[in-house]
């Protein structure tokens, strides 16, 4: 599909691009940091992705490849309209495939394939404080992302541990970004976690109602909080994908029927199918 | 007790509109020294304490804590300061603890705010606190929405105590608790202060309080101290009007 002519490239004007671009290299410069913007109306309600789909806008060029997955997969409804609404207003090639994609926008998870250098994974972030729950003063949390100031968030996994015995956050689980800034990931699950540290990409992070944008550049450190007796441990269910057998990927539960019937298959589609091809090959 | 005070302020003023909250106080708190300021509401008690923490800044005089001036110290040092060598236990144990979070937690949030990072020592810890503050350590995972008014106050006190403090802010510590367990509360923070050899700045109307607690007395009027010296010396013998005035109006039970 070629780009439809009634909008800018990339919908947004040229100006709003430049705005956020310079905003996304404060958050480059500054990793972990959440940099304000003026977030802009976008033909979509917030929460599907608003923030995401800015950032994607700003950065995105005429030979750029997009692929946008919702949960992992390709081909859910936010994965295929957001794709559908950038290959119109852009006209830029598409894929379903990790490794061909130069931007890839992602909501809640980390592809499976290791990214690689010149590829930006963009995230659509639905609350980017990571101390929103605990501090109900925005102003009040800002002072302490200035002063480093981050014991109530180990007061949040203490309270974890000693009311479960283990830390219970499996999602958006919080992160301290080059050793400075504490960062919420997005709700990522905590599985994806590692893949952030040191990832030869750049990641991307747009808020869109909530105005903020950040970054965490190629090669950066990004370590999970944790105790050290009650050391960060990355979990999924104990279950091999029931497609192609991968068991070391990140699992959706799957009801099959109304017997209650249920499997475990790979969240991200791309990877499972790949590999399901490989294994066909091979036979 | 050493030859440097460990807390000094001079010259202290502040205004709110016409009214003199602070009018030229001075003070030294040593280490290991109680001391109370007594006075009738709106003499300028909490105003003090409140400058002299840092909290709020007065219009003229200094603060100098160590050597360091208090003042003029940037936020983040006086945050460190604050979650160190300082604690602050507030009259109302709500604006002190975080009420959604458990005993043990609350206890804990000084030391991992220091960088404590081992959970069982933590623990161990806010057991060994929750002891010495005689609240049942079964209770340590309770949030403290679920005690009462007395232990939420003893609470309050073993989380600010537990990083071992220097000097300790105290504002009406025994205010809105019934007068049995006011007692028991006085006597625990008599014996932690004597145990820790802490210095403690306690604000309180109470004069018995004070004659229980302190070793020293500044009485406050109107922004003013008016009279000033070691508690039985005051209590017993006052000078001033205004301090005959308040020891003679104490009902003897």
């Amino acid at each position: 599909m070629t780009h439809d002519p009634g909008y800018n490239f990339a919908y947004l004007d040229e100006s709003t691009k430049r705005m956020i671009r310079r905003a996304i290299l404060k958050g480059v410069a500054i990793p972990g940091h959440q940099v304000p913007f003026g977030s802009r109306e976008m033909p979509l309600p917030y929460g599907w992705g608003t923030g995401g789909i800015q950032v994607t806008a700003a950065v995105l060029g005429p030979t750029d490849v997009l692929k946008v997955i919702d949960q992992g997969a390709d081909d859910t409804t936010n994965a295929v309209s957001i794709r559908a609404f950038f290959r119109r207003v852009t006209g830029v090639a598409t894929t379903e495939r990790t490794e061909e994609a130069t931007i890839i926008q992602t909501r809640h998870r980390i592809p499976e394939r290791k990214l690689t250098e010149g590829q930006i994974l963009v995230y659509q972030v639905p609350v980017p404080e990571p101390l929103a729950r605990l501090e109900p003063r925005i102003a009040e949390t800002r002072r302490m992302h200035a002063l480093a100031d981050y014991g109530l968030m180990h007061v949040k996994l203490y309270e974890d541990i000693a009311r479960h015995g283990h830390i219970a956050t499996s999602y958006s689980y919080p992160v301290m970004v080059n050793a400075r800034y504490l960062m919420s990931p997005s709700p990522i699950p905590a599985f994806d976690n590692p893949k952030m540290d040191h990832m030869p990409a750049l990641q991307l992070f747009g808020a869109g109602r909530e105005k903020r944008i950040y970054a965490v550049p190629p090669y950066t450190g990004v370590r999970s909080l944790d105790f050290d007796d009650h050391p960060f441990r990355p979990i999924r269910a104990p279950h091999d994908c029931e497609l192609c057998g991968s068991s070391d990927t990140y699992l959706d539960e799957v009801i099959i029927d109304d017997a209650g019937g249920r499997i475990f298959v790979c969240s991200d589609t791309d990877h499972c199918s790949q590999v399901q091809a490989m294994k066909e090959a091979a036979a | 007790m050493s030859a440097a005070p460990l807390l000094s302020a001079r010259d202290l003023e502040l205004r709110f509109g016409r009214v003199a909250a602070l009018d030229g106080v001075a003070l030294d708190i040593w280490p290991g020294e109680v001391v109370a300021i007594v006075g009738e509401s709106g003499s300028g008690k909490t105003t003090l304490l409140r400058v002299l923490s840092g909290l709020m800044r007065p219009d003229a005089g200094s603060v100098d804590y160590l050597g360091q001036d208090v003042l003029g110290m940037s936020e983040a040092a006086r945050r460190r300061l604050m979650r160190t060598e300082w604690g602050f236990v507030h009259q109302n144990p709500r604006d002190g603890l975080r009420m959604a979070v458990s005993a043990g937690g609350n206890i804990g949030e000084r030391l991992m705010a220091v960088g404590a990072r081992h959970y069982g020592e933590i623990r161990a810890q806010a057991a060994e606190w929750l002891t010495r503050v005689e609240i049942d350590v079964g209770r340590m995972d309770d949030v403290p929405a679920k005690f009462s008014g007395g232990m939420q106050q003893r609470l309050q006190i073993a989380r600010t105590l537990v990083t071992h403090p220097k000097l300790v802010f105290m504002d009406e510590p025994t205010g809105g608790l019934d007068v049995s367990v006011q007692a028991r509360l006085l006597d625990l923070i008599r014996a932690l202060v004597a145990d820790l050899g802490l210095a403690v700045l306690i604000v309180t109307h109470d004069i018995a309080a004070a004659r229980l607690l302190a070793h020293r007395i500044l009485v406050m009027r109107e922004g003013r101290v008016v009279e000033q010296g070691l508690t039985d010396r005051v209590l017993d013998d006052p000078q001033h009007p205004y301090t005959q005035l308040l020891v003679s109006s104490v009902l003897a039970a």
